[in-house]
């Protein structure tokens, strides 16, 4: 077998024709890996798709027509559906939002989750307060605290208006704290 | 094997390559790779095993990628393939070349075994050499096959079971075979799961294995060369595989390179709606390399299934398998083999022939015609739409609720309106303050839960809870919607 390989070999000296085979060879792999690199652009950009695109998210809701709101003089209640996408799939939720005013007169949107420990916290109106049914948390019309266990006020949610439409980003957060920090 | 030619000159004995080379022995690894004699010099003809291995590779790592996202089951595997082929990046590109892929690999592993055959490169103690090739053609299509259902829509779904049907024709076992395949006397989820594993974990390993032990008995056997060479004891003047045969090889790969890329970037693979096995209307085709098999399977039922289904098959793969004993002599020219050339050009035409036939029948059937244009129409409507996210099962409950039973719903409302939501929890799901009411119809009847809610116990007591005075028609309507939270 050797003595077949060493006939066929140019009749040129040793060490030229290595010379020209490892030339040959360090172009064939330069090559070799330009083109691989060339074909893992579209895998990179394929496993780091969660990286570059945002595929948890929580779309804004819409409330209600900001008409409706404007002459608003207590807090009324109003159910969104939340849409929370994962990857492929999404869940659809439904939560209650307390729409209301600022002490500017300016409107607001709060979660009804209790800060204190999560119940659902509902209007009062005889007490014109939140009350909360399971602590007895208090809260003031516009939603800062008033009295009881909960260590901060009613979370305000952030609000936009597209087209005359109130909507909402609901978001959940931390119980048992002074500072509202979002929890997801 | 050529001791005097690597030991005498070295010059990557220094630096990085010195180090790697003095602990791992990759130049002689390499060497012996790269200095694989070819007896009558490199030839375009023997460029298809490594086309084949650079399919393969390509298979495995679009694959192991595809995996990122797939969820083998009936009700996600269809949204998953949308998610990769609508909305990730890359993602009907990637699928598409890993689809193409298979259809490549058929071709050149047409191309390849039919080298082979032609040149009687099976000669000369290359009987497992050839074996093991013929194993790994029944592995490709296996893949092939397992790989098609993958994706659940429409076309997956009805031709794995016309294909999984087709099992069933063989004698005494079929039955047992089919359900075997499928989990079951019916296509579902399991069936996902068996062809799931079959494609990514069985038939790969046994590819691999194969792969090495035919690479390492070809090392074994040597390369054939041309026609005229003695398969035993080559004569002719070798060339060694680098570089011009690795060059040559290149070619072929460069080729394949561009023609899947470009394929794949100017016809994307499509992906048609969702499986629905409640679809009578549905004509099932196969993918076109199986339609030779769709079309010789309809000749054969009843008493000559038999005959059909297992006889000729099995002596046709029995003769191509056995081909090397079968052939014992030397001469390799083909103009010296009649008897092979014929059977060769006999089977092949018998191939094309029945999928030609199986595609002029479909054309000429006005009903066939206008449903496969139905299907196809369908096919593109659904690859128009953009991508939506599958509902997932927690949501659907509540939404469900109050679309199946009014007074539910209205008692959805009056369980909002009186805040029991605000210690029990939308949905009734529970939270720190009460116990989830969900599955509560299990524990309580109606009546049970109407004297609990005048009436609460100690312990409802003790944790606040209320007795709840509604006018009778709310009660009733409460009632409902606790009961039906599931």
């Amino acid at each position: 077998m050797s003595q077949g390989a060493a006939d066929f070999e140019p009749a040129a000296p040793k060490d030229l024709a290595e010379g020209r085979r490892s030339f040959l060879a360090t172009l064939l792999g330069l090559g070799s890996i330009f083109i691989a690199a060339l074909l893992s652009v579209p895998l990179i950009r394929f496993a780091l798709f969660p990286l570059i695109r945002r595929t948890t998210e929580l779309k804004g809701s819409p409330v209600g027509e900001l008409s409706e709101f404007m002459s608003v003089t207590e807090p009324v209640m109003r159910t969104i559906q939340i849409e929370q996408v994962d990857g492929w799939r999404k869940a659809v939720s439904e939560k209650a939002v307390y729409v209301t005013k600022d002490s500017q007169g300016q409107l607001r949107v709060l979660s009804s989750i209790c800060p204190h420990l999560g119940c659902t916290v509902p209007w009062n109106k005889e007490k014109n307060q939140f009350v909360c049914p399971c602590h007895g948390a208090r809260f003031a019309a516009d939603g800062t605290r008033v009295s009881g266990p909960s260590q901060r006020g009613m979370d305000t949610l952030e609000t936009s208006v597209e087209n005359g439409q109130v909507r909402v980003r609901f978001q959940y957060f931390r119980q048992l704290v002074s500072d509202k920090e979002v929890i997801g | 094997m050529n001791s005097a030619h690597t030991s005498e000159s070295r010059p990557h004995e220094s630096g990085l390559w010195g180090w790697l080379n003095r602990r791992t022995g990759l130049d002689d690894l390499l060497r012996s790779t790269l200095d694989e004699p070819i007896p009558g010099g490199a030839r375009f003809a023997y460029v298809f095993g490594s086309g084949l291995l650079f399919i393969f590779i390509s298979q495995v790592i679009t694959g192991v990628f595809l995996a990122l996202y797939y969820v083998p089951s009936a009700d996600h595997a269809h949204t998953t393939v949308a998610y990769i082929t609508k909305a990730v990046t890359a993602g009907s590109f990637l699928r598409s070349l890993h689809a193409y892929g298979a259809s490549a690999m058929v071709v050149v592993l047409f191309l390849h075994l039919s080298q082979t055959y032609i040149y009687g490169s099976y000669k000369g103690r290359r009987e497992l050499l050839w074996f093991s090739g013929c194993v790994l053609f029944g592995l490709v299509l296996a893949m092939a096959f397992t790989g098609y259902l993958l994706p659940w829509d429409q076309r997956a779904y009805f031709a794995t079971a016309v294909g999984t049907n087709a099992v069933s024709e063989v004698p005494w076992i079929g039955e047992y075979m089919k359900r075997l395949m499928r989990g079951g006397t019916e296509m579902g989820t399991l069936t996902i799961s068996r062809f799931f594993v079959a494609h990514v974990f069985l038939i790969p390993a046994f590819i691999f294995a194969l792969v090495g032990s035919h690479i390492f008995l070809f090392r074994k056997a040597g390369a054939a060369g041309p026609v005229d060479e003695d398969p035993y004891h080559p004569k002719q003047a070798a060339e060694l595989f680098y570089p011009r045969q690795v060059l040559m090889d290149l070619s072929l790969t460069s080729l394949l390179i561009m023609g899947l890329g470009l394929l794949c970037f100017l016809a994307p693979m499509k992906l048609g709606p969702p499986a629905n096995p409640a679809d009578a209307q549905y004509i099932p085709r196969p993918e076109w390399y199986y339609l030779p098999i769709f079309q010789w399977l309809k000749y054969w039922h009843g008493a000559a299934a038999i005959v059909g289904v297992l006889v000729i098959p099995a002596a046709v793969a029995l003769g191509i398998v056995g081909l090397p004993f079968l052939d014992r002599r030397v001469e390799r020219r083909p103009w010296k083999r009649p008897v092979a050339m014929v059977a060769y050009v006999f089977v092949v035409f018998s191939l094309i022939g029945l999928g030609l036939r199986s595609q002029y029948l479909d054309r000429h059937d006005p009903g066939v015609v206008q449903q496969l244009v139905k299907q196809n129409a369908e096919e593109e409507a659904y690859a128009s739409k953009p991508f939506e996210p599958e509902l997932s099962s927690a949501s659907l409950v509540a939404v469900n609720v109050t679309l199946a039973d009014p007074l539910a719903a209205k008692g959805k409302s009056i369980f909002e309106g009186q805040f029991c939501n605000a210690c029990h929890g939308d949905g009734g799901v529970g939270t720190a303050a009460a116990p989830p009411l969900v599955g509560i119809n299990k524990k309580f009847s109606p009546d049970q839960l109407a004297e609990l809610f005048k009436h609460p116990t100690a312990k409802m007591n003790a944790g606040s809870m209320p007795p709840v005075n509604l006018p009778p028609d709310d009660l009733k309507a409460l009632i409902a919607y606790v009961e039906s939270l599931k």
